[in-house]
């Protein structure tokens, strides 16, 4: 197989991606506002440190844009009747999902940057360290993307049920991550609990990256983030490949 | 299954519904993968190395559509992307390929406000815009009206002179008659008869038929009549197949005379490409 073909393909995927998914309904409400008003939810009218909870939300920001991208695009395409031209086109499975999380990604990273950028300049953030900064908003943002891929790959052409389910999957796991009690607070089954949540090590990350008060290790953090992007990739395939013609 | 199509031909893939002419094109764009053999596209097997192979291709799956959300242009203009044009000739081709199917004053509008029509070009726009060696097509024209099927036939007829080896499936006989150099049908996942559309006719060379309208209303039982094996309605004219067709304009005046009926027309025929494709399917 020619890599520069299967690069090509992976940008083209990821460009139709970005052109006709970004601004979909499903995509909005679950990958922008729904973040927001958690946040605000848990924030409004008491009385927490933004510095010390900071690093949870942006990692709860990154996990919700980078993962509600993924899980709309295969239903969606089944429904629309254009999957199949798209199987038929110089493209392979690994291309296409490589494709879905770039697109998944790419917006995860811009709009978190975006707000991380806002509010630093807003709420004087400190920045402990630039490189976990970068290393988790893009390991964050592929490892989630890739997850958002994964939960696309039910055998179903409506994206309403996928994106049910993806909410299902990604709303218990902000509570079990670090985000709303920091770990640095947390002791005996808590910490287990948390450390069983993958978000848990992009939050941890970010930690280390805004306030330098990481529980793990970061290269740990890190490690953890690429080793459930690669499982997530892998469980995708897997299950796409079974699915592949159900719908069409 | 063992299919053959030959450089530069239009190859016909001919068969009843579930007969397994969708799974056969699904194996031959790589879609699904089969339990053994192999399919090669201008040499490259399509499972082994699937992007190259698919680079030599141009696909219109049955039922499958183009991007509503992008434009016509933008449709065409992406699709080329994957197959490596420069953007000067992704242009070019775009302005070309729309003016071509008569699309040039739509360009800019999204495919989702177009007719079936219309899309069905799109979809035929990007399977040419690359100029593929291979050109599949899967029901092309179901579902079109005259224009835009006549558009597509003249479309795909023009790629092949072009040099593109057309592959394709369809219920309609006549158009596989017109535009096809050699045809294979195909029963039950098995192909049961392969050859040049004339040579499909002619093993069926003893079939032929009276086809005769009346001036009153008539029953289907007065045409059972010895060496008439099929009566078919078809309009307000009765086709009455036959080995015999001297026997049978005999016994037609004969029964005219008896019943007192007017004949409007009568005309026989030879074999057709449908008649052959009937017999072969039978039972399926």
């Amino acid at each position: 197989m020619d890599p520069a073909v299967f690069a090509r393909s992976v940008l083209v995927i990821a460009e139709k991606n970005m052109r006709i998914y970004y601004f979909k309904g499903p995509v909005v409400v679950f990958g922008l506002l729904f973040p927001l008003i958690m946040f605000f939810t848990f924030f409004i009218g008491r009385d927490l440190d933004i510095v010390l909870f900071f690093p949870g939300f942006l990692a709860m920001m990154l996990f919700f844009t980078a993962s509600s991208v993924g899980p709309l695009i295969t239903p969606w395409e089944k429904r629309e009747k254009t999957y199949e031209r798209l199987l038929s086109l110089p493209v392979t499975l690994d291309s296409l999902i490589l494709g879905d999380i770039a697109a998944g990604s790419v917006f995860g990273v811009l709009i978190t940057a975006l707000v991380w950028g806002v509010c630093a300049v807003y709420l004087h953030l400190a920045l402990a360290s630039a490189a976990a900064l970068l290393a988790g908003l893009i390991l964050g943002a592929l490892a989630f993307a890739a997850l958002g891929t994964l939960l696309a790959s039910t055998a179903t052409d409506t994206p309403s049920t996928v994106m049910m389910l993806s909410s299902l999957i990604r709303l218990p796991l902000i509570f079990v991550s670090g985000i709303f009690i920091p770990l640095g607070q947390m002791t005996g089954w808590e910490l287990v609990l948390t450390s069983l949540s993958p978000l848990t090590y992009l939050v941890d990350l970010f930690h280390a990256a805004l306030n330098g008060d990481a529980v793990y290790p970061p290269a740990l953090d890190g490690a953890v983030l690429v080793l459930i992007l690669l499982i997530f990739i892998y469980g995708a395939k897997i299950i796409q490949r079974r699915n592949l013609v159900k719908g069409l | 299954m063992s299919i053959d199509v030959r450089e530069g031909g239009i190859f016909g893939f001919l068969g009843p519904n579930g007969a397994g002419k969708t799974t056969t094109i699904r194996l031959l764009t790589g879609v699904l993968s089969p339990d053994s053999g192999s399919v090669r596209i201008g040499g490259v097997d399509i499972h082994t190395d699937p992007l190259a192979a698919k680079l030599k291709m141009g696909v219109i799956p049955e039922n499958s559509t183009v991007y509503g959300d992008l434009t016509a242009e933008q449709n065409i203009l992406w699709t080329a992307k994957f197959y490596g044009l420069d953007s000067a000739t992704r242009e070019m081709r775009a302005r070309d390929i729309l003016a071509r199917l008569g699309l040039t004053g739509r360009k800019d509008d999204l495919v989702r406000t177009f007719s079936k029509g219309m899309k069905q070009r799109i979809s035929i726009a990007c399977a040419i815009v690359p100029s593929p060696e291979v050109l599949i097509l899967d029901e092309p024209t179901v579902g079109l009206d005259v224009q835009s099927r006549r558009l597509v036939i003249e479309t795909v007829r023009q790629m092949n002179e072009e040099g593109s080896t057309v592959f394709l499936t369809t219920h309609n006989i006549e158009e596989a008659n017109a535009l096809c150099t050699t045809v294979s049908i195909i029963k039950q996942g098995k192909i049961i008869a392969t050859g040049s559309p004339e040579g499909l006719k002619k093993s069926f060379d003893t079939t032929q038929y009276v086809e005769i309208s009346f001036g009153q209303p008539v029953e289907k039982e007065l045409f059972v009549h010895e060496g008439v094996y099929r009566v078919e309605r078809r309009g307000d004219k009765w086709r009455l197949y036959t080995d015999n067709p001297d026997h049978v304009v005999k016994y037609l005046g004969a029964l005219a005379e008896r019943e007192n009926l007017v004949i409007l027309s009568i005309a026989t025929s030879g074999p057709t490409l449908e008649e052959a494709f009937v017999r072969l399917t039978e039972g399926a």
